[in-house]
């Protein structure tokens, strides 16, 4: 008789998980004076991975150069830190709850390979965007919306935005 | 005080390990919010599950109440804490840029990374597309530099634009948010694929409905009314003011006053403004007659009201960092009760002009038929304007830029010195340089 395969435990409350993620946003601002971001690193790992193979052309490309230019150590940051902490944290939450298992999630009437396609492709359009408004959903919106900051409010509708006046020509790849 | 200095632990196993505990935090909360699943966050763009919208902004206001909760009851200074600045348009632009490659992909960067590591292989992909995307960004910034960097407002809060105390805005937002969540309660019942608790439907098989628990009604409105409450009291209490802020320095800064450590001889003034590494900005804390009559060159004229402003603390704490601010004002009372106030936000290389105006003309006399002492010499103590001038002369005299003149180059330069200062020679004489540069500690934060 085959073992049933172990049921994914159901995710939070979204309000709970939301008191959640504002008590960890709090402390993080608590304690370091700043707060939570990811798309800062994830240019860092890909500046450091650049100045791996093609020091030179860190250094010549200033907006790289800032990062990872000369004897700058594009991974010691705290940003990093905090990456490598948010992966680690999902990877703990998820092997408990029973969530870690090699799969690809999407519409229903997506191929695999277009998905993948797809990922890759919104990715490298939501970096582009997330390093032209400084500052991703967690850093901008997020953080700067829980200390009030203007931009970010303004950011967070730009972002909803775009989204939702795609959301209808593109409902195929979804529903 | 809250936040604390972090940086001189940098390097440290400890530093990374605060860094790495928070970040677990985060990913944590992200993974078991269903943040790991593109379905699920593309279905906010469906209306079918409002989970983003109520994660995220349950997320921003209970931070924004604790954040400046934690202010007003001063544990936590707001003016050490990085505030996003604002440039509008790329930001606008960037957003839905983003926007775009939210609905394509299916994640944000933080969520991706959540997703990536619980194998959703789809998620691996987007993080992937993420390193090509900052390299697309890099190697393309330089063409549209100038606009990335455009309509800067700088650290520009909704309570500096709406000119309401942030306790009432941070209430207000908690109020807004309850009414967004009601309506988007309302939407998913509308729109939503048979939730909740519907993991047998023929949508949660096909991956469209997540078995949420149901809202817990009680919980829910204890939730409600004690963030109300919280915001209330942040209201009430208010954040801190300029007496508070100087409570907290004034350990450290009153010694500063009490020996005169702040006070700079005119003679180094001019010091200063001849070294070329320097830059030195002169604001005067006068009155604008007698600021008519007679001020520095190139200085700027502002009132102590505007001293409590954040459009002059932000101005004053943006500048670049070889430069050193310093106050003036006819004596010495207005220019220290300044001090006071821009140092208690924060303000470095601040400095207060040694005896005001009224010594510097002592220093550097103007001509006796332009101008006469009223005081007696060396009586600097009130902040009343002791010369009487028989014109205005602005900036106009020597004695407004004695750093302008080569000494010995000028008429008279080889003879008997003139009773005035005409730009021949500076005066001689000892002084005790009291000038220090700071370097400001480069805050960059979130995704900065």
């Amino acid at each position: 008789m085959p073992r049933p395969a172990r049921e994914p435990r159901p995710y939070l409350n979204p309000y709970l998980g939301g008191a959640l993620l504002g008590v960890v946003l709090f402390l993080t601002f608590y304690v370091t004076g700043n707060g939570l971001g990811a798309s800062a690193a994830i240019n860092r790992l890909q500046v450091g991975t650049l100045a791996l193979v093609a020091p030179g052309h860190v250094d010549r490309v200033a907006y790289m150069a800032e990062m990872g230019g000369g004897s700058r150590k594009p991974f010691a940051d705290p940003s990093v830190y905090l990456l490598l902490g948010t992966f680690l944290g999902g990877l703990v939450a998820g092997a408990l709850n029973g969530r870690v298992k090699a799969e690809t999630r999407g519409g229903p009437h997506v191929s695999i390979p277009v998905r993948w396609a797809l990922a890759f492709a919104g990715g490298a359009i939501m970096m582009y965007g997330a390093r032209m408004a400084r500052g991703c959903t967690s850093g901008q919106a997020l953080s700067g919306g829980a200390v009030l900051s203007v931009g970010s409010f303004v950011f967070m509708f730009a972002v909803f935005a775009g989204a939702y006046a795609l959301a209808w020509p593109l409902r195929k790849l979804w529903n | 005080m809250a936040p604390f200095a972090l940086a001189p632990l940098a390097g440290t196993f400890a530093y990374f390990v605060i860094f790495l505990l928070l970040g677990m935090g985060f990913g944590a909360v992200l993974e078991m919010s269903g943040f790991g699943d593109s379905r699920r966050l593309s279905a906010q763009f469906y209306l079918r599950d409002m989970t983003v919208l109520k994660v995220m902004f349950t997320g921003i206001i209970v931070a924004a109440v604790l954040v400046h909760l934690a202010s007003a009851l001063q544990l936590l200074d707001l003016s050490k804490v990085w505030i996003n600045p604002t440039y509008m348009v790329p930001g606008i632009v960037g957003g839905l840029i983003m926007g775009v490659g939210f609905i394509v992909g299916g994640f944000c960067p933080g969520t991706s990374l959540v997703a990536a590591s619980t194998l959703k292989l789809d998620g691996v992909m987007f993080v992937l597309g993420g390193f090509v995307g900052a390299l697309a960004f890099g190697e393309t910034v330089h063409s549209f530099s100038a606009w990335w960097h455009s309509t800067s407002w700088g650290r520009f809060t909704l309570y500096d634009w709406l000119h309401v105390p942030a306790g009432w805005v941070v209430l207000g937002l908690v109020v807004m948010a309850l009414g967004v969540f009601v309506f988007a309660e309302q939407v998913e019942r509308n729109f939503g694929a048979g939730r909740p608790d519907t993991a047998d439907s023929p949508e949660a098989k096909a991956g469209l409905s997540f078995g949420v628990p149901s809202l817990n009604r009680r919980a829910a409105q204890v939730f409600a009314v004690s963030l109300v409450a919280l915001a209330a009291v942040t209201a009430f209490v208010g954040q801190p003011d300029l007496g508070d802020r100087w409570r907290w320095i004034a350990p450290k800064a009153g010694p500063l006053l009490a020996q005169r450590d702040i006070f700079v001889d005119p003679a180094e003034v001019v010091e200063l403004q001849r070294d070329l590494s320097l830059t030195v900005r002169v604001l005067e804390v006068r009155g604008e007659p007698e600021y008519n009559l007679f001020h520095l060159a190139g200085s700027r004229r502002i009132s102590l009201d505007e001293c409590g402003e954040a459009a002059l603390v932000r101005e004053l704490s943006s500048v670049p960092d070889n430069t050193i601010l310093l106050l003036a004002s006819n004596g010495e009372e207005g220019a220290t009760e300044a001090w006071k106030r821009l140092k208690a936000q924060g303000v470095l290389n601040l400095y207060v002009i040694d005896g005001g105006i009224n010594h510097w003309l002592e220093v550097f006399p103007p001509r006796p038929e332009l101008a006469a002492r009223t005081a007696p010499a060396g009586e600097n103590a009130s902040d009343d304007f002791g010369w009487r001038f028989s014109v205005a002369t602005s900036a106009q005299t020597p004695s407004a830029q004695p750093d302008a003149f080569e000494p010995g180059h000028h008429a008279g330069g080889e003879g008997e010195a003139p009773g005035w200062f005409d730009g021949s020679r500076l005066p001689a004489y000892a002084f005790t340089k009291k000038v220090k540069l700071q370097k400001k500690v480069v805050a960059k934060g979130g995704c900065g």
